[in-house]
């Protein structure tokens, strides 16, 4: 359950990002996190939605785009999912690969009035 | 109406504690490793044996989390090695603030080795750097021969892993090669160490290529 965490060091970053703007009331919380951050994106929004509670953004929306995992082959440079085990890559079966997405955890953007 | 571009790590304020307790680790000549498994999987026998074995040629100080309780400290404390315990209260993880707070409990000065051992979870611990230079997996062999497909992110990460237990490989249906297999594919770098801390089997090996790792 460390979404709990997780939101409240976002709730953080967005208050931050609204007084430095001089932003009243924030309206969308746009984030990223990648398919092996292992963040439950149902359990985020249920945290957010707690600890938002009583900020300049208690009405924001959390938007949450998953970051598919990527995986890139140094050998033929193709491009291959690593959502599963992947041991070699499918295209020309070296095993120099490595993954190029999927551990992303970030605020995009935000929007507010 | 705004858009504000934000693109700051969610993590960013653990992040940057982290970065802080690994220049220091670094600058002090300190090796830090971050202990992770599964509650039960034998990760305080590991650090009992391993300290043991050590015998002391090695300047070691352990950093044990915990829900609750100081029992593992007070067994690492056996050993003769300064422990710290940090309760969590709940927290499914260690972070930068807890253990900035237990670095403080803790004279750095001459240290060569600290171990923090994590709180029994496989998943959320991997989330939150601690500064550490590697982190070691420990997987026993009772808990299944899935569990590193199943939790792969651990796995991945993990530089180094202790696949523990092995003297009960006769009574359990677990295939110790599957359990290889798996992780070669997540990590073809990590180093395998199979050991039992009930006959001491593989410890050896472990802990001289520790010391060597420590030392190098």
């Amino acid at each position: 359950m460390h979404e709990l965490s997780i939101a409240q060091s976002l709730l953080g970053i967005v208050l931050q990002e609204a007084s430095r703007h001089g932003v009243s009331r924030v309206t969308k919380v746009a984030v990223k996190i990648g398919a092996l951050a292992s963040v439950v994106p149902s359990s985020l929004t249920f945290s957010f939605d707690l600890v938002k509670e009583g900020t300049v953004a208690a009405e924001a929306v959390l938007e949450i785009e998953q970051v598919p995992a990527m995986g890139v082959c140094h050998a033929c440079a193709a491009e291959m999912d690593m959502s599963g085990l992947v041991a070699a890559c499918p295209a020309c079966g070296s095993k120099d690969i490595e993954l190029s997405s999927g551990q992303e955890l970030y605020v995009d953007h935000i929007e507010a009035e | 109406m705004a858009d504000i571009e934000v693109g700051r790590n969610i993590l960013e304020a653990n992040q940057s504690m982290a970065d802080q307790f690994r220049q220091r680790f670094a600058a002090q000549g300190i090796k830090v490793l971050n202990l992770i498994s599964s509650p039960g999987a034998g990760k305080t026998s590991v650090l009992e044996k391993t300290l043991t074995r050590l015998g002391g040629r090695l300047n070691c100080a352990v950093i044990e989390g915990d829900i609750q309780t100081d029992e593992d400290a007070q067994r690492v404390a056996a050993c003769g090695v300064p422990a710290v315990q940090i309760q969590t209260q709940g927290a499914c993880h260690l972070d930068g603030p807890m253990i900035g707070e237990a670095l403080e409990a803790l004279d750095l000065e001459g240290l060569e080795l600290l171990i923090i051992e994590n709180v029994g979870n496989l998943v959320c611990p991997v989330d939150f750097d601690l500064g550490e230079d590697m982190k070691v997996a420990v997987l026993s062999v009772t808990e299944g021969d899935d569990k590193p497909a199943k939790y792969p992110a651990l796995f991945r990460a993990a530089g180094v892993l202790l696949v523990n237990k092995i003297d009960l490989l006769p009574y359990i249906d677990c295939d110790l090669e599957r359990i290889h297999d798996t992780c070669r594919t997540l990590n073809p770098q990590q180093k395998v160490f199979d050991i039992s801390c009930r006959t001491g089997e593989g410890l050896k090996e472990w802990v001289a290529w520790l010391e060597s790792w420590v030392k190098g």
